[in-house]
């Protein structure tokens, strides 16, 4: 019997676009794999749409606050519907990339040094006198992104102050929260973790070589301008502690099913956490479906499963 | 797609060694991503130029098609010529008319849209590094193509009263010592596209004269000119210059974007090869988009159609500028007697690019000033469309907009210019 899929994609969040196609990516797979599939977006006639349909499984595909901050997961749960993908909790610690960094660094992870501030703190302790003790205790280079938000957007590297200012003005632009994190020179690689009730397993590491040496919106989503090495062009050994960190990520977050965790190894070979993604990006150019084709499966295999695991 | 094989790279395109050079310039946009949103009803959008084809009389629409269909099918269903609908041409040259344009039919090519017109010309004259004299600012469509061709963009002074011909004579003096070679002005004279201003009627006078002295063909792109809100526009540039002007029209604004029907107005030698590189890249235009339009023109009161439209942009303008004097009273804006828009300059220091993000999550989208810009410039512009959401949401768009414009200031405020 075909089961049913109820595929949420699109809604409102800057991710949109992202979104949709990540959502007909997925829905093309379950298709081939015989599935039942509809696409609809999240909008004011939903929840009775679903409660009188009924599918056998819901998987969103929604990026930002409402797919991944635990909103969706709770409602589909009230509603008593299956779904692909981690449960409200999980999907919280996860997707405010402060909370899961300190998790992790509370289960022994190394992840790098960082400050959260929102936008009142800086008005209140005067901005200049804030960034310039942040850029003393951390130093430059920095990292500076939005706490809640995926696909690299509002992200940018900075090593000066001026750099540090227009930084913060960007990335304010996409949430009241901003991250400064101290920067890790080194490989970056992306472990996709499946579960399909055995346990979470670690898929083959992608190793990201952007030509612009920065993997932002653009080189995330323009074929051609990312190189991806699967699996990553680094000692076994460190890939297996890279993949340890990996799994450690998705338990200590609570994570189900799936996610995808963002490491960057340095010069000794120590697996950085960077953040937990809880809707990964299932796009053509996106890091999940690399890791699935080559750990061997096909991707319609392998969200069949997931669609499947869900329904147990 | 392209498969992921163990210890090999990928990057998802197998043929980036095969593009052309000017491919180059093809990649996705953050900015582009963003706008993706506009198709979510909650989201007020003051971003694409689209016209209000609700006030569309559809009945006429319908009326058009069933005659069509009734009495040519085998030719709307068919090939057609590449220079396009003999009947069609012979509308278009009374429709020109009113813009004091005197054409004959024989000089009428039908594109797929004037941006197909436009991405013709271009192929036609320009080569890598040619000139090509812009407003300040130009259509984003216009950049787009002429950046695609690798042409050198120069942005002349423009104000309210549109091109500035001393700034013009002074580009084309400096761009001439420097030994560049200059092949068209591209403008929009008519409640230009983004500025929404008119290129006056003395100022049409010395930028033909200042053309004709330097040899360079004048690219007069008029989708708006017959949506006009009080006094209708000075006379077409073609209207003095038959064999120094290319006129584009459109019937984009006046009926259906849908429908993709355009044309060109150019002297016979270059009108013989835009109909041969016409067929070399469509064989012809679409026949039966085409015939219905002609269909359309032919058995409905389309002068009555536009005339409605004129009164219900009119009211739409009217709601924009309100909304502007009451909720961004420091900002200046242009006040177009006609078209679609509204060119705000923000409070110095913001940008508008930046500010984007802030806008969808205020539920409110806009076009940033710097798509209308082949030099990068435009961050302290905006453009707003007030044509395709109702009076009501025009002014609902714009207070969102000054709440996301007082929170960038404060952002700004706090950590100084983001330049």
């Amino acid at each position: 019997m075909s089961h049913r899929v109820l595929i949420l994609a699109g809604g409102i969040s800057h991710e949109r676009d992202i979104s949709l196609k990540s959502g007909r990516r997925v829905a093309d797979a379950l298709t081939d794999a015989g599935c039942e599939v509809e696409i609809r977006e999240p909008d004011g006639e939903l929840i009775g749409h679903l409660m009188a349909s009924r599918p056998d499984v819901v998987w969103s595909t929604l990026h930002g606050a409402v797919g991944e901050d635990g909103s969706i997961q709770d409602l589909l749960s009230l509603a008593q519907i299956r779904y692909v993908g981690s449960l409200a909790d999980g999907a919280r610690l996860a997707w405010d990339k402060p909370t899961a960094k300190i998790i992790m660094a509370r289960h022994g992870v190394q992840t790098p040094t960082s400050i959260t501030l929102p936008s009142s703190s800086f008005r209140e302790l005067n901005a200049e006198s804030v960034l310039a003790m942040v850029a003393t205790e951390l130093s430059y280079p920095l990292i500076v992104k939005p706490a809640q938000s995926g696909s690299a957007q509002g992200v940018n590297q900075v090593n000066n102050a001026k750099e540090f200012s227009k930084a913060m003005i960007e990335a304010f632009a996409y949430g009241d929260e901003v991250m400064v994190e101290r920067f890790v020179e080194g490989t970056e690689l992306a472990i996709s973790v499946i579960d399909l009730g055995g346990g979470p397993v670690a898929l083959p590491a992608v190793e990201i070589v952007p030509e612009s040496g920065s993997f932002g919106y653009n080189e995330r989503y323009t074929p051609g301008q990312t190189d991806y090495f699967v699996p990553a062009r680094l000692p076994a050994t460190v890939l297996e502690v890279a993949a340890e960190v990996a799994i450690a990520a998705h338990s200590a977050l609570r994570l189900r099913h799936m996610s995808r965790i963002d490491l960057i190894v340095d010069e000794e070979g120590t697996p950085w956490f960077l953040e937990a993604n809880v809707t990964p990006g299932m796009t053509e150019t996106s890091l999940l479906p690399q890791a699935v084709t080559a750990s061997g499966q096909t991707l319609s295999e392998t969200y069949l499963s997931l669609v499947e695991v869900a329904l147990r | 797609m392209t498969e992921t094989r163990l210890g090999q790279a990928t990057n998802f395109d197998s043929w980036k060694h095969a593009y052309a050079k000017r491919a180059e310039n093809l990649a996705v946009s953050e900015v582009r991503a963003l706008f993706s949103v506009v198709s979510r009803p909650e989201v007020v959008s003051l971003a694409g130029g689209m016209p209000d084809v609700s006030a569309m009389d559809n009945d006429a629409i319908r009326s058009a098609f069933d005659s069509l269909m009734s009495s040519r099918p085998q030719y709307a269903l068919q090939y057609g010529g590449g220079q396009g609908d003999l009947r069609l041409r012979e509308q278009i040259c009374q429709i020109m008319e009113l813009d004091g344009v005197h054409g004959s039919v024989e000089d009428v090519m039908i594109t797929t849209g004037s941006q197909h017109a436009l991405e013709l010309i271009s192929d036609l004259f320009l080569d890598q590094g040619d000139v090509v004299l812009v407003e300040s600012p130009s259509y984003v469509g216009a950049v787009g193509i002429f950046r695609h061709k690798e042409a050198h963009i120069e942005h002349v002074f423009t104000d309210h009263d549109g091109l500035s011909p001393d700034a013009l004579e002074e580009a084309v003096e400096r761009l001439k010592a420097d030994g560049k070679r200059i092949k068209l002005l591209y403008v929009v004279p008519n409640f230009a596209n983004p500025s929404g201003v008119t290129l006056s009627e003395e100022r049409r006078q010395r930028v033909l004269q200042i053309c004709r002295d330097h040899g360079i063909l004048i690219v007069e792109d008029n989708p708006y000119g017959l949506l006009y809100f009080e006094d209708q526009p000075p006379k077409a540039l073609r209207a003095f210059d038959g064999d120094g002007v290319v006129y584009l029209g459109s019937f984009s604004k006046i009926l259906s974007p849908g429908l993709r029907v355009g044309y060109v107005l150019a002297p016979p030698a270059i009108r013989e090869k835009l109909v041969l590189a016409n067929e070399s890249a469509i064989l012809s235009p679409a026949t039966f988009a085409q015939m219905l339009v002609s269909e359309y023109l032919a058995t409905c009161d389309w002068q009555k159609q536009v005339a409605d439209y004129r009164n219900l942009y009119r009211t739409k303008r009217d709601a924009a500028l309100e909304a502007v004097r009451q909720y961004l009273p420091s900002l200046h804006t242009t006040e177009p007697a006609g078209g679609f828009f509204l060119w705000l300059t923000l409070p110095e220091g913001l940008n508008s690019k930046e500010m984007l993000p802030l806008a969808v999550t205020e539920l409110v989208a806009y076009t940033p000033g710097t798509a209308f810009f082949g030099d990068g410039r435009g961050h302290e512009n905006i453009r707003i469309c007030f044509s395709h959401p109702t009076a009501e949401n025009v002014k609902v768009g714009i207070h969102r907009l000054a709440n996301v414009i007082d929170r960038q200031i404060e952002l700004l405020e706090t950590f100084g210019s983001s330049k």
